[in-house]
């Protein structure tokens, strides 16, 4: 029996990067069988990779201008034509990818922990402080979304900042909600229950214990409501209140190749392949990532 | 059915109430305060100085804050949404007189949609993983990752520039401009009445395509949601006890799960017809139809903040009024909230 | 015309279920016929009893293989029937009552009308004999004041009525076969005996067979001719008499009741393992 404590053999939990490397293993088993969502994910990270290559992979210089090619149809020369000022629109739609990327990035940082924060104080202390932020998040919730970012951006002056900055303004709410809903959840688990009987602080607790809790459902949410998010901000770009020109804003590109739309079909219809595609996208990849991250939401 | 109870009924208000108040709030930030310079997002950048002074004073940027929403508060009051800078009419006027083409459009493409994304989500949930369900699914996935503008500028290319099926921008042909006496504002309407049926023809010919682009991306989340619901439904006992006395699936959906759903689907109505306007905003411009939307449009385009605060009043509105309907609908005819049996 | 009162309502021979891709059955080898007369099925939850009930009807979900040697009705194959012609035979020649009624009665219909329903179905009555015949249904199965029951939700009717007139809108055609699953489970100990009179009395008002489903021995015993015991979807015995009770399930069930005339201090309880082990023999 003593022997048996003192055993040479020493027994040790498998280290932090290798339980990681094992989930993650797991998670993309898991992606392998949804051959739509791994497509979801393939796309997105090649939006990634165009936005990073940028500048080795477009055949042309986004901006340069070249009267003497305006209006060209697309062809082997220029996959989808050019534009106006004879620029190519495929360098140009490769270009607005960093937009798109910096966008998508920026909003997320900005609504993630905004609305992470206000759901998990909310839930982790609830009464009055819970009813009033879920009020205020229930008031910016049932406005339109949309129409306040137009109204916003047009306050704030045009630009990709105040774009950005106006979406976010109303994006936040589902995400706090979802984070609250979550907060509720866990702030009953013994281990938390066990912190605050030994006196850790609520800071202590809201952020070391619950926050990480909240965490992957709130990925995916963002990553669902990215798709819409993607599409407000191609509105906006189409209202002219994005990234000004001469950026190569996808929705702004549509904006001005309208006034050709009825003779030069692709000036304004190839920026909204790459929108619908990289919506699509995240739509897709935020489905199978739900169904990774919670097998509770059973696929119906 | 349940009978709301006045409390109830009073707390769903206040919250309408509380929100529109907010939304005031908002709107005047985003008019007055945010502005680097809100006289001149008025006014326009060429305007005088006189007007410019004369603007400054009536706005009473110089008073306090609060001073200057209560101003803006008794402004609204009496309908005053102050003037626009494109037309030089007063916005309320505008806004009246733009609304009935948007009302027109959006009631048409809700109409579609509903009439196209029940039937689908039914089916859909009836004949589960079957080819119509997965079809259903990916037109209600793309509909959802569409934009919709954009997708009014394909419809055009090709359904008009391309087939010619359909007519192009605007309501009506140039032509037939001004011949019909505006009796409801909805020119479908009233050239019924008047008997013009030329012209009916041609205004159908020019709102259709508007109208089903519009009411694709509202179909998606009808149809989503109607699956969802019915099969929700189709898992009950009820479901089974109606099989087994013998009524068809045909019988059983529309006889037996539609009336249990109904409500569901009519809050689903409500929130669609919001974000349906919310589409109208962005793609009116599109179709050069003269409605709210484009109208807000043209002002963002030049900064009319007036304009775009009067617009975002009015849409902001209705949205928050149809939530609330939806609400009260919701709590007065839910199934599942009954007294459970003696 | 006398073959076919010798010929039994239901005949079933061999029945297999399976679950998609589930290594047990849930029903095996399961044979038994139902004459015009009362034969029930006891079982714990998980037999195969209920599984049983509703193969017959063919109401299982998409994910059930039903096979057999033999599933007549009235001589006539059941499994060979297309949806369609099963759905002319279900409610009119075939019945099923459920075992709550609160969820098996639809929400939003009236009672009326979910029972006129099936007038119009079988009998082919337009919509005002439709609830006339309805009226005289729900008074046949003694409700008072039938008119004032017609026009009310099933929230806000009892269990007991609530199973009366499920009993009507299923018993309206004069079934030949009614299968009962569970019929008095969700009821108040109070009332179940009156349903269960009830029940019986239109079954032999209208000559027509029940196949009576439960997890209650004696009462099954009580009102059936024959009683067929189920353990682990088969068939373990086929008893007249609780006192014939041969087999070791069937033994230990009765040994589980608890008995007011001989109280006892621990109740008896099966030996699973042991069954397990002769079952599978």
């Amino acid at each position: 029996m003593s022997d048996a404590i003192r055993s040479e053999i020493q027994i040790r939990p498998p280290s932090v990067p290798s339980r990681m490397a094992a989930s993650l293993a797991r998670a993309g088993r898991k992606l392998a069988d949804e051959p739509l969502g791994l497509a979801g994910f393939i796309i997105l990270g090649l939006l990634c990779m165009i936005a990073i290559f940028a500048p080795l992979l477009a055949p042309y210089d986004p901006t340069v201008q070249a009267l003497g090619d305006a209006l060209h149809p697309p062809s082997l020369a220029h996959p989808a034509g050019t534009d106006e000022f004879g620029r190519d629109i495929l360098s140009r739609l490769i270009f607005g990818t960093r937009i798109t990327i910096q966008t998508v990035l920026s909003i997320s940082l900005i609504v993630g922990p905004i609305g992470l924060l206000i759901g998990i104080v909310a839930g982790f202390f609830g009464g009055r402080i819970d009813a009033l932020l879920m009020r205020a998040t229930d008031i910016v919730l049932s406005f339109p979304s949309l129409i306040l970012a137009l109204a916003f951006a047009a306050a704030l002056g045009a630009g990709l900042t105040t774009a950005i900055i106006a979406i976010s303004l109303t994006a936040w709410p589902p995400i706090a909600r979802l984070a609250r809903a979550e907060a509720l959840v866990v702030r009953n688990a013994d281990y938390v229950v066990a912190a605050r009987l030994y006196g850790a602080s609520p800071m202590r607790i809201l952020l070391l214990y619950i926050a990480p809790m909240c965490v992957p459902s709130v990925i995916v949410r963002l990553t669902l409501n990215m798709a819409g998010i993607i599409l407000t901000a191609a509105s906006l770009g189409f209202l002219g209140l994005g990234a000004q020109p001469p950026a190569p804003e996808w929705g702004a590109m549509i904006s001005s190749g309208r006034k050709f739309m009825l003779d030069y079909w692709w000036v304004a219809v190839m920026p909204g392949i790459a929108i619908l595609l990289t919506s699509l996208a995240f739509n897709i990849a935020g489905d199978a990532l739900r169904d990774i991250l919670d097998p509770r939401h059973a696929r119906s | 059915m349940k009978e709301l109870s006045a409390a109830e009924f009073g707390r769903r208000l206040a919250h309408l109430l509380i929100s529109l108040f907010i939304l005031l709030c908002v709107t005047f930030v985003i008019g007055r305060v945010l502005p680097a310079d809100p006289v001149g997002a008025i006014v326009g950048e060429l305007a005088d100085p006189a007007a410019y002074a004369a603007m400054r004073a009536r706005l009473g940027l110089d008073l306090p804050i609060y001073q200057q929403f209560f101003l803006y508060l008794n402004g609204l009051a009496h309908g005053d949404f102050g003037t626009a800078a494109l037309t030089g009419n007063p916005v309320s006027s505008d806004l009246a007189q733009a609304f009935p083409a948007t009302f027109e459009l959006a009631t048409l493409a809700v109409i579609i949609s509903t009439f196209v994304g029940v039937p689908l989500g039914l089916v859909a949930a009836l004949f589960r993983d079957s080819l119509i369900d997965k079809t259903a699914r990916v037109i209600a996935l793309v509909g959802h990752s569409i934009p919709v503008f954009w997708f009014g500028i394909v419809g055009l290319v090709i359904f008009y520039a391309g087939l010619n099926w359909v007519g192009g921008p605007g309501r009506i042909d140039v032509f037939y401009e001004g011949l019909v006496t505006p009796q409801t504002g909805l020119l479908l309407v009233d050239s019924l009445m008047q008997g013009e049926t030329e012209i009916f023809w041609n205004a159908l010919n020019h709102i259709i395509l508007p109208a089903v682009i519009l009411a694709y991306a509202a179909m998606a989340y009808i149809t989503r949601m109607t699956r969802s619901f019915t099969l929700e439904q189709l898992s009950q006992d009820y479901v089974i006890a109606a099989r087994a006395k013998g009524v068809s699936p045909t019988g059983t959906i529309l006889r037996h799960v539609l009336p249990n759903i109904a409500v569901q689907l009519i809050t689903i109505l409500a929130i669609s017809y919001g974000g349906l306007l919310e589409g109208a905003v962005v793609t009116e411009i599109v179709f050069s139809w003269p409605g709210i939307g484009q109208y807000m449009t043209n002002a963002l385009m030049i900064g009319d903040m007036n304009a775009i605060v009067a617009g975002t009043i009015i849409v902001g509105f209705i949205f928050m009024l149809l939530n609330f309907l939806a609400d009260v609908a919701y709590a007065v005819f839910d199934p599942r909230m009954r007294e459970t049996a003696r | 015309m006398q073959d076919r009162d010798l010929q039994p309502v239901l005949s079933v021979k061999a029945l297999n279920v399976r679950f998609g891709r589930g290594a047990v059955p849930a029903v095996s080898n399961v044979s038994f016929d139902v004459g015009r007369e009362r034969v029930g099925i006891v079982g714990e939850s998980g037999s195969g009893k209920s599984t049983t009930g509703r193969a017959i009807m063919r109401l299982l979900p998409p994910a059930a293989i039903v096979s057999a040697e033999r599933l007549d009705l009235s001589g006539s194959p059941l499994l060979s029937k297309t949806e369609r012609q099963m759905g002319a035979l279900r409610g009119k020649d075939i019945a099923l009552i459920m075992q709550d009624p609160r969820y098996s009665l639809n929400p939003v219909l009236s009672i009326g009308k979910q029972i006129a329903e099936a007038a119009r179905l079988h009998l082919g009555l337009r919509k005002n004999q439709a609830y006339d015949a309805a009226r005289a249904m729900l008074e046949r199965v003694r409700i008072s004041d039938p008119d004032r029951v017609m026009a009310l939700y099933p929230h806000q009717i009892s269990g007991g009525m609530g199973q009366r007139v499920m009993i009507a809108m299923m018993l309206l055609a004069r079934p030949k076969l009614v299968i009962a699953d569970e019929p008095t489970s969700a009821l108040d100990v109070s009332v179940r005996k009156d349903v269960l009179l009830l029940l019986d009395e239109l079954v032999r008002e209208n000559n027509s067979g029940l196949l009576l489903i439960s997890h209650d021995i004696r009462m099954v015993a009580a009102f059936c001719e024959r009683v067929i015991v189920m353990y682990a979807g088969r068939i373990v015995e086929t008893l007249t008499r609780l006192e014939d009770a041969r087999h070791p399930y069937t033994r230990g069930l009765i040994a589980a009741l608890p008995d007011p005339r001989n109280p006892v201090r621990r109740l008896a309880v099966l030996d699973r393992a042991k069954l397990d082990l002769e079952t599978a023999q």
